[in-house]
């Protein structure tokens, strides 16, 4: 009952820490997915180039979180920046590998049947391509902002603010409270994000194709 | 129309998938490139729509060099069908089947009438499948909707790859029937390729059979099954394969073409020494152009009166058959009127040959399946 109480009188800086973590996490998954979708894109066509591309992207992901931070700072300096280019490339592999998996689990035989109609590499893409692969393209999206929230976590450790802040006071303040409130809207954030963008993936996946990612 | 000219296709320098090929299609006609896997068929026909370049030679459809045309815009005027019928999944039928003619920016409200039309012509009426996922349909009404899209931009040339060979038979058969129905009403020039020597034999106007990138033969689907240009086209096309299907067999296919006159006045003796002569054993009683009766030996046979006349003697119940009547018919007629000789006309009523007992005995000797078969 005390984490309510505490929620309940720490009501505006909450929100502003909530705001700070939607604004790290956000941000970062906007530039994978600038970036990312279409690297992913770029590469289906040619395999070599997509395994070096996936194995530089599987590398990124195995450094540690707190080493990547820490890296970006003589670049960026402190605060959200550095957090934000180290969040992006975490971003990054599922967002180009879900891509890839995506374009190439299109049937051949429905672009050699466009082809054979007639459309160009452009509208292949965009007509047919892009509807068809969405929802995996989605699903990458959702899985790169879910992680992206919980690692935002850790940027706290750069001074880019965020729940990671509460959290990080209640640890050093012995506050379990502060530490249990902290986590509990990192994790609902996580929660209702990927939810909103269960929501999104829905309407962008046509009705013809039998979906299997749930919302 | 479609014009195929010394073109080859290799992907290395070694081996031709397509080999020095010369193919022509007239306007209108429905041909068949069959062969085994491999022989170059599929190739042949995506050069048609440049879905493959040609390495060597030219394609020409109205007598333009295809290479000159973007490649895009080209197969928007041909039509395509394919054996996974590749319909795009996210799309309802009805935007399906407008996919092309809205590329090349038609009207979306001529588009849509079109549909309908197409829906109608492949009896899936629009009120319920208009709608629809392509999921939602059975791989016979799929491959239909295939053939509707294909269809959808009114391209003079269609191209077949195997489109039914994924189907059950049942279903196959019966939209091979509703194809030939459609092309009865559309006149448009289809190019089949197909594995499956039946559905060439029954679809085709004109059948190329083909083997390592070459047309080994080239014909009407009769010519192919009474002259097969050699052993492989023979076996492909299976020995038996005329015996199976007696409708191909026509009235001039079982007649004897060697046909000798006689004057109605002339005597038994004459008669006798013309059958010799012709190695005969009928002889077509004829005045002028006309044809008054046969004489068979067997009536000159015991009578050695010199006196007796051809006409006297001569059988003058004589059928007249045209020459494309078909043998299931021909023995009907033969059985019904009980008549021994049966004439056969060309178009122009000109005699070209007479069909006896020895004649049919001599046709199906010749094409009933060697013995060690059974």
């Amino acid at each position: 009952m005390s984490v309510i109480n505490y929620i309940l009188e720490h009501y505006a800086e909450m929100l502003q820490r909530v705001m700070e973590h939607v604004f790290l996490a956000g941000v970062s998954v906007l530039i994978a997915c600038v970036i990312g979708i279409p690297v992913g894109f770029m590469v289906t066509n040619n395999k070599r180039l997509s395994a070096i591309v996936i194995n530089i992207a599987n590398i990124i992901q195995t450094i540690p979180s707190l080493a990547l931070f820490a890296f970006a700072i003589p670049v960026f300096g402190v605060g959200a920046k550095p957090a934000i280019f180290a969040l992006s490339l975490y971003a990054l592999l599922p967002i180009i590998k879900n891509t890839l998996i995506g374009i190439n689990n299109v049937d051949p035989a429905i672009i050699e049947a466009a082809r054979g109609m007639g459309m160009s590499t452009g509208q292949i893409m965009f007509k047919v391509e892009v509807p068809l692969a969405i929802s995996v393209i989605m699903g990458g999206v959702r899985i790169a902002t879910v992680t992206s929230i919980g690692i935002a976590t850790i940027a706290v450790l750069i001074g880019a603010g965020g729940l990671g802040q509460v959290i990080y006071q209640g640890i050093s303040m012995m506050d379990y409270d502060m530490i249990f409130a902290g986590a509990f809207f990192s994790a609902l954030l996580a929660l209702i994000v990927d939810y909103l963008l269960g929501i999104v993936e829905k309407h962008l996946t046509s009705e013809g194709i039998v979906n299997n990612t749930k919302v | 129309m479609i014009h195929l000219e010394q073109v080859v296709k290799s992907y290395d320098q070694q081996v031709n998938i397509v080999d020095n090929l010369d193919l022509r299609i007239h306007k209108g006609e429905f041909v068949v490139l069959v062969g085994e896997s491999g022989c170059g068929k599929t190739t042949t026909m995506k050069m048609i729509n440049r879905l493959i370049e040609p390495t060597r030679g030219k394609v020409l459809i109205n007598g333009e060099d295809i290479s000159r045309v973007d490649g895009n815009e080209l197969r928007r005027n041909i039509g395509y069908v394919i054996q996974n019928v590749g319909l795009l999944p996210h799309l309802s039928i009805e935007k399906n089947i407008a996919t092309v003619p809205l590329l090349c920016g038609k009207d979306e409200v001529e588009v849509n009438k079109k549909v309908a039309e197409l829906l109608e012509m492949i009896e899936l009426p629009a009120e319920e499948y208009a709608q629809r996922y392509p999921r939602e349909l059975s791989g016979g009404q799929q491959q239909r909707v295939g053939v509707a899209r294909a269809l959808a931009n009114d391209p003079d040339i269609i191209l077949m790859d195997e489109p039914f060979s994924a189907l059950d038979p049942l279903t196959r058969e019966q939209l091979q029937d509703e194809l030939l129905k459609l092309q009865d009403e559309l006149h448009k020039t289809i190019v089949f390729v197909t594995h499956d020597i039946d559905e060439a034999l029954k679809l085709g106007d004109r059948i190329a059979v083909m083997q390592g990138g070459k047309i080994l033969q080239y014909a009407e689907p009769e010519e192919l099954l009474k002259n097969p240009l050699n052993e492989f086209v023979e076996n492909f096309v299976g020995k038996d394969r005329l015996w199976k299907t007696p409708d191909m067999l026509k009235a001039e296919d079982i007649m004897s073409r060697r046909v000798v006159k006689i004057a109605p006045n002339r005597s038994v003796v004459y008669a006798i020494e013309l059958m010799k002569e012709h190695g005969v054993r009928e002889l077509l009683v004829v005045e002028g152009s006309r044809l008054l009766g046969v004489v068979g030996s067997n009536r000159i046979k015991g009578t050695g009166d010199t006196r007796i006349k051809m006409r006297d003697i001569m059988k003058v119940d004589i059928v007249k058959v045209p020459r494309d009547m078909c043998l299931v018919e021909v023995l009907n007629i033969r059985k019904e009127r009980k008549v021994a000789y049966i004439s056969v006309l060309d178009e122009q009523e000109k005699i070209v040959g007479i069909i006896t007992d020895t004649s049919i005995l001599n046709v199906l000797t010749d094409i009933v399946p060697e013995m060690e078969e059974y």
